[in-house]
């Protein structure tokens, strides 16, 4: 199924500034400075990391996944893509990827989504976007609900056929698996560690990432 | 309404307003080549909005045509493709810039050529986004009819030029309340190097009832339990 582009980092964890754990369910959110450099590892595999991204200097431009996707002509993020925001500005490069392709078309899972999806009885379960907005109520207000955009889905494969079809794979990552991105400017991040139960975006077994940032 | 309102977007316009629940929206391209792009917002709750991964991904599909629905972020219907000649419309290509269209068809200003200026489609959301009291953090995929942009095995993203002929239409019915706020501006993956000018006339007329046999209603279990939501909603709020 297509190219998968894999590029190997040259920055060894024990230089990170910073090292910690998310586990699956719960949301992390976290500024990062110009040229800092944040990596995504897919812990156990199959693993997916909902993320968000906002210009730390003018929070109301979101990350954008269509500006992103048209920016670049291709649906598939991987090292090399420019992460955009609604404006268009640049706010991230992929620099390095050992997964090879991510999705950013599928959005995240909601109790909403889970409900039209599966069964309005899965109205009650974890999702990505009460997590998304509970880390947003922190903010002291300067992020709301209409500040939630389609995001990045970190190590998950949602091909889309010629025809227009679109499906869920199965896990495309593998224990250990990273990404990397640098950020141009002041750039605020939101993830999500996915406990979707219903379907393979994360083989049905949410486990934990760590997220690793470098001065450069 | 007793007899359809109507309206005709000339290229580069814009337009929002308020489009009551049970009612058709007609959209024909007048010339070849059209695009608008629309958003959509729920009338008496602004921060609900179409949500393009919700919509597609509940199914199963990437491009939208007959049959589908477009889903809000609250899992509700909130409008259908009732009717349909060209079978593919596109939402995963957004809008465009002032940047891109400047890079693309050449800088133009009002000054040099009055009303004759290329307008963006940022610009025009923008303008029509704030008179709603929203704003640049509100802008989100649109839906762009007329477009068709497939994507090979490797993700590359193909534009149809020759796709939307003169005449083609799309209705779609309005499920909820919703604030429409449409520009008549190109997609930003089309490629061809001037810029369209295809007038696109909008009619609004009501809607028969949803019935049990509706093919929206009924295009998989997944639109049925959008639809309930929406009926959910209504007959909680009263409204």
């Amino acid at each position: 199924m297509g190219v998968f582009n894999r590029v190997e980092s040259p920055r060894k964890a024990e230089e990170a500034l910073y090292n910690e754990v998310v586990l699956a369910g719960d949301g992390w959110m976290h500024e990062l400075k110009p040229g800092q450099v944040l990596r995504i590892v897919d812990l156990e595999g199959n693993q997916a990391a909902d993320t968000l991204f906002y210009d730390a200097d003018n929070p109301e431009d979101h990350y954008s996944a269509v500006a992103t996707i048209a920016g670049q002509g291709n649906i598939y993020l991987t090292a090399g893509s420019v992460l955009r925001a609604e404006s268009g500005k640049e706010l991230l490069t992929i620099v390095a990827d050992t997964c090879g392709r991510h999705d950013t078309v599928g959005g995240s899972c909601s109790a909403q989504s889970n409900a039209v999806r599966y069964a309005h009885e899965k109205l009650s379960m974890h999702n990505c976007r009460d997590t998304f907005m509970l880390q947003l109520a922190k903010h002291d207000g300067a992020y709301t609900k209409r500040d939630l955009a389609p995001n990045v889905n970190f190590f998950m494969n949602v091909p889309v056929t010629p025809e227009g079809g679109l499906k869920f794979d199965d896990g495309v990552s593998s224990p250990g698996a990273y990404v990397e991105m640098q950020s141009h400017g002041r750039t605020m991040v939101l993830i999500s560690n996915c406990p979707q139960l219903n379907n393979p975006c994360n083989a049905y077994n949410p486990t934990p990432i760590r997220v690793l940032i470098w001065e450069k | 309404m007793t007899k359809p309102w109507s309206i005709t977007i000339a290229s580069g316009g814009k337009w929002s307003g308020i489009i009551g629940r049970g009612k058709l929206i007609c959209f024909t391209a007048l010339e070849a080549g059209a695009n608008v792009s629309i958003q959509f917002y729920n009338a008496r709750d602004l921060t609900e909005r179409y949500n393009m991964p919700d919509t597609l991904k509940a199914q199963y599909t990437a491009h939208l045509t007959k049959g589908n629905i477009l889903m809000s972020d609250n899992g509700r219907a909130m409008a259908s493709f009732v009717q349909d000649s060209l079978g593919w419309h596109d939402t995963i290509s957004g809008y465009t810039s002032r940047l891109a269209t400047d890079a693309k068809y050449g800088a133009t200003n009002y000054q040099e050529l009055r009303n004759e200026w290329l307008r963006s489609g940022q610009e025009n959301f923008a303008v029509e986004l704030v008179r709603s009291g929203l704003g640049m953090r509100d802008m989100m995929p649109v839906v762009n009819l007329f477009s068709k942009v497939s994507c090979d095995l490797e993700g590359k993203m193909h534009f149809a030029v020759d796709h939307c002929p003169a005449g083609a239409a799309v209705t779609l019915r309005t499920e909820m309340d919703v604030l429409m706020v449409l520009s008549n501006t190109p997609n930003p993956l089309d490629p061809r190097e001037f810029y369209p000018s295809v007038p696109v006339k909008l009619e609004v007329l009501a809607a028969e009832p949803v019935h049990e046999q509706d093919a929206c209603l009924n295009h998989r279990a997944e639109n049925r339990r959008a639809f309930e939501n929406t009926w959910e909603y209504y007959e909680l709020s009263g409204f």
